[in-house]
């Protein structure tokens, strides 16, 4: 016995909208289960986790302020996957962009004026952009697979990031902890409302989104994205260069990766130091199949996973259960998002092996 | 495993006593369908198909494209079930859950499009198919008998890449033979065959309707029928519409049968001027194949005049592809001046920029390449015209300007579509091939490539087709056909060349050239040798 999975002759469009609702359902009723196992009373348990966070303004400032990297990782990674690119190393082109701005931050801190913001956010859009061209070029030039350089170079960029706050950018003031100074006044960016974080960054985001959906739907280019990523022949027939579009995908969403990583250290964090990413480039992975790797779609998917992540830090505090429950959320939810997607486009069926009995030899019959 | 100790030939001794038998007492069929129905939601394929096919006949299937012949078929082969009616098996009913089912009765197929792996050899292939575990060295053993005994000659040993397409076939009806089928089904066999591949295929098929099997033959070559079939059904629309003795019909009846209308022949007028100034010049064109497994191009000449129909014969996979992308500027030619188009060197420039000299191309597969699957005849419309049709406006596309093309090329080629604008893939492979075919003339391109501009397409939209493609080079156009159907060139070219192996042969006007010699050039036979009058005529 064995299982084939076969294409189903109608999978409607509808069925895959509905595809990510679906996983949002089998999502929260797994974590219903595992609440019960781990001896919690699952109805407050999901209070604590999907409902509390946007009970008020200050939870809400706070889901926008973990959406907007999500969103702007999620919206560049869209065109990436759409295009058949495998961009995974988004979180390096992250914490790229988080050491460019911030290392204008930490140089012109205490002497820099007005200038110094704009500058790091162009710092830190370069800088992801370049990083993301490492694989780009690669892959078309010498057809290395920019799955595995792409996430390799996560890991340059983390160690990087811990080398130069435990040296040569460490605080002098800091009693030696790994960490760079805080940031000053003119390399932070201005909050939108007193009395919570949410800052210029989200206004930034949704300008993005918006910006892309446009794109997207009425432009010569995004008709080309969906074009390479749907049929690379015809696309080759239109007369559109995949290598190019290879390397002009990476560009954009290791831009838009490194945008989001200075608006984290310049807006959020205001400093740089060791964890500094609690795995947005990752996560922006799940936002963006979530949202069907559509920018709208991208947006709601991201404000629903930092919904999930604001609930998992709630948990920690009222309900005692650890932070890696938040990453069983956003496992499953992958998971389960994959899985709808084949099963509404594909069925699976038992093959029984043929009975070599009931055949007769070749060449007996006469 | 039960073994065998007979051999082909004593096979072949005792079917053809058997087949004897069966014509001295009443003619008992061999299998009847009976009232078969099978629906795809509300596409009814089949309605209500009856189908008689004797021991000893070759019995041909016709219809068009989309008539039912591949879903009868399957049926028959156990790919597909019934919704309603039955199958009779020398009288009897059988149910046909899968072709192993199939194969066990004595139903063996060959389909159009070939399944065996290239790396591995012509044994390992067929041991592969076989439904039993026989060691390799038995297998190819058998496969040396059958091979012999039925004149299809095939070396056990052999890797399947290096054969040409006629051998592959040749595995595939070996593979069937091999299982002693007493049915075999041909799926359009001789659609990549040249036309003495054809024959030694004929003369195999003659042999198994001697030996008293059967054959269900389907074609879309109406001569080949008449020459080959005995007994012929013709499908239209899932119903069975006609059941003849093909060969007491002439093509043009069997054409009328099944499409239901008269066809029009092409009109063209009978000279032609094509005398015109040089419009496409490929010189000395050598180009790498992309594909590992292509040809490469070798020292390619042609020359294309203003008004006329350059044909380019060959069997599949002899550079055609290449030649196509370098003329479209798919691939980048070495040279600027090895393509030339109104005199200027075009050989590094993109497809875009070749379109926009007026330039217009039509690749051979329709889904996926010529258009995207998945997407909208609109966005397809874009596919091709983004560069030189003003689709764009402001840097944004003009969703209405799209439309209102994709309703032109909808009239004026009569392309049949529920929606106004469905997704590609939702089109009849007739209809897509008239999109398009004619989202490209629409244009009223001074320069039309098209490769296998009818392949797969019915007779209806294969003649709009061809009559188009005649009109646009009477308007002055120049228009080259790549084409493996011999009968379309010499239906619609003015001059006729040959591609083997990479190599264009000299291009020949198309009424000092036979088919034979046609087909002796499409074999690889030296032009010299093969067409003396040719040579002193040109």
């Amino acid at each position: 016995m064995r299982l084939t999975m076969e294409r189903r002759a109608e999978g409607g469009k509808w069925a895959l909208l509905l595809s990510p609702l679906l996983a949002v359902v089998l999502t929260l009723v797994s974590s219903v289960v595992i609440f019960w196992l781990l001896g919690q009373d699952p109805l407050r348990a999901l209070s604590v986790y999907f409902w509390q966070p946007v009970s008020d303004a200050y939870g809400l400032q706070e889901v926008a302020v973990k959406a907007t990297p999500l969103v702007l990782i999620a919206v560049g990674l869209a065109l990436c996957f759409r295009s058949n690119n495998w961009n995974i190393g988004a979180e390096g082109q992250f914490l790229i962009g988080a050491i460019c701005g911030g290392g204008v931050a930490v140089w012109a801190h205490g002497w820099g004026g007005a200038w110094v913001l704009p500058l790091m956010l162009v710092a830190g859009a370069l800088g992801g952009m370049a990083y993301a061209l490492i694989p780009a070029i690669l892959k078309a030039r010498l057809r290395v697979n920019e799955i595995l350089v792409s996430l390799m170079l996560v890991y340059v960029a983390d160690l990087f990031m811990d080398y130069l706050v435990r040296g040569p950018w460490r605080d002098p003031m800091g009693f030696n902890m790994p960490q760079t100074v805080s940031f000053g006044p003119e390399a932070t960016l201005p909050l939108l409302f007193t009395g919570g974080r949410m800052n210029i960054g989200s206004v930034i985001a949704l300008a993005v989104v918006v910006a892309f959906a446009l794109v997207m739907a009425r432009t010569l280019k995004g008709f080309e994205i969906r074009l390479v990523g749907q049929a690379p022949r015809a696309a080759r027939f239109a007369g559109f260069s995949d290598t190019r579009l290879t390397i002009t995908v990476f560009a954009i969403s290791g831009a838009l990766a490194g945008l989001a990583g200075v608006i984290e250290a310049s807006g959020t964090v205001r400093q740089l130091l060791p964890g500094f990413s609690p795995g947005y480039g990752f996560t922006a992975i799940i936002v963006a199949f979530l949202g069907r790797l559509n920018p709208v779609g991208c947006l709601i998917a991201g404000v629903f996973i930092a919904i999930t992540f604001i609930g998992g830090e709630n948990a920690q505090i009222i309900l005692r259960l650890p932070r890696d429950m938040t990453l069983v959320f956003q496992g499953m939810l992958l998971f389960y998002i994959l899985a709808c997607d084949t099963l509404i486009l594909y069925r699976l069926r038992v093959v029984r092996p043929v009975d070599p009995g009931a055949t007769p030899a070749p060449g007996v019959r006469s | 495993m039960v073994k065998t100790g007979r051999s082909a030939p004593m096979l072949r001794a005792v079917c053809r006593v058997q087949a004897r038998a069966g014509m001295t007492t009443q003619r008992r069929p061999l299998v009847q369908a009976e009232a078969l129905t099978r629906r795809f939601g509300d596409l009814v394929a089949n309605d209500a198909v009856d189908l008689t096919v004797y021991p000893g006949e070759i019995h041909a299937l016709l219809g068009e494209n989309g008539a039912g012949k591949s879903t009868l078929v399957k049926m028959l082969y156990g790919l597909l079930a019934p919704d309603e009616g039955r199958i009779l098996w020398e009288g009897a009913p059988v149910a046909l859950p899968d072709p192993t089912a199939a194969r066990a009765l004595g139903i063996g197929m060959v389909f159009q499009h070939f399944s065996l792996f290239d790396a591995l050899s012509v044994a390992e292939n067929v041991a592969l198919a076989l439904d039993d575990d026989a060691p390799l060295a038995q297998v190819a053993e058998r496969l040396r008998e059958v091979s012999r005994a039925y004149g299809l000659p095939l070396e056990p040993d052999r890797g399947v890449w290096r054969l040409s397409v006629g051998e592959r076939q040749r595995i595939e009806i070996v593979r069937c033979l091999m299982q002693d089928p007493r049915l075999l089904i041909l799926d359009e066999p001789t659609s990549v065959l040249t036309p003495q591949e054809c024959d030694g295929l004929f003369d195999t098929l003659r042999t198994l309707r001697d030996e008293g099997r059967a054959v269900l033959y389907i074609s879309h070559k109406l001569d080949e029928v008449r020459a080959l079939c005995e007994a012929a059904t013709i499908l239209r629309a899932g119903r069975v519409v006609e059941r003849c003795d093909p060969r007491t019909q002439s093509s043009a009846s069997l054409a009328r049968m099944m499409v239901g209308t008269q066809i029009s022949d092409v009109r063209r007028s009978a000279m032609r001027d094509v005398s015109g100034p040089v419009r496409l010049r490929v010189s000395n064109l050598d180009l790498p194949s992309e594909d590992p497994q292509g040809t490469s191009l070798k020292g390619v000449n042609l020359e294309l005049h203003a008004g006329e129909i350059l044909g380019i014969a060959g069997v599949a996979g002899n550079g055609q592809d290449e030649l196509f992308a370098a003329i479209s500027g798919e691939a980048e030619a070495p040279r600027a001046d090895a393509v030339v188009l109104d005199g200027a060197p075009v050989g590094h420039e993109g497809i875009n920029r070749r379109r926009r000299r007026s330039a217009a191309f039509v690749p051979e597969e329709r889904l996926g390449h010529a258009a995207a699957p998945r997407m909208s005849l609109s966005e397809n419309a874009l596919v091709a015209g983004h560069a030189s049709n003003g689709f764009l406006r402001g840097g944004l596309i003009q969703r209405d300007r799209m439309l209102g093309w994709v309703d032109s090329v909808t009239s004026a080629f009569d392309v049949r579509k529920g929606p106004r604008d469905p997704e590609a893939r939702d089109l009849s492979g007739g209809n897509l091939q008239k999109f398009v075919v004619g989202r490209e003339i629409l244009r009223k391109p001074d320069l039309l490539v098209v490769m296998q501009p009818t392949w797969g397409v019915d007779a209806g939209a294969a003649s709009l087709i061809r009559q188009s493609l005649v009109d646009l080079a009477q308007g002055g156009a120049s228009v080259l056909v790549i084409s493996q159907d011999l009968d379309e060139l010499f239906e619609i070219a003015d001059r006729v060349a040959v591609i083997f192996t990479g190599r264009l042969s000299a291009a020949y006007p198309v009424r000092e050239l036979t088919r034979e010699r046609v087909g002796l050039l499409m074999g690889g036979a030296d032009p010299a040798a093969a067409q003396p009058e040719m040579e002193e005529s040109a």
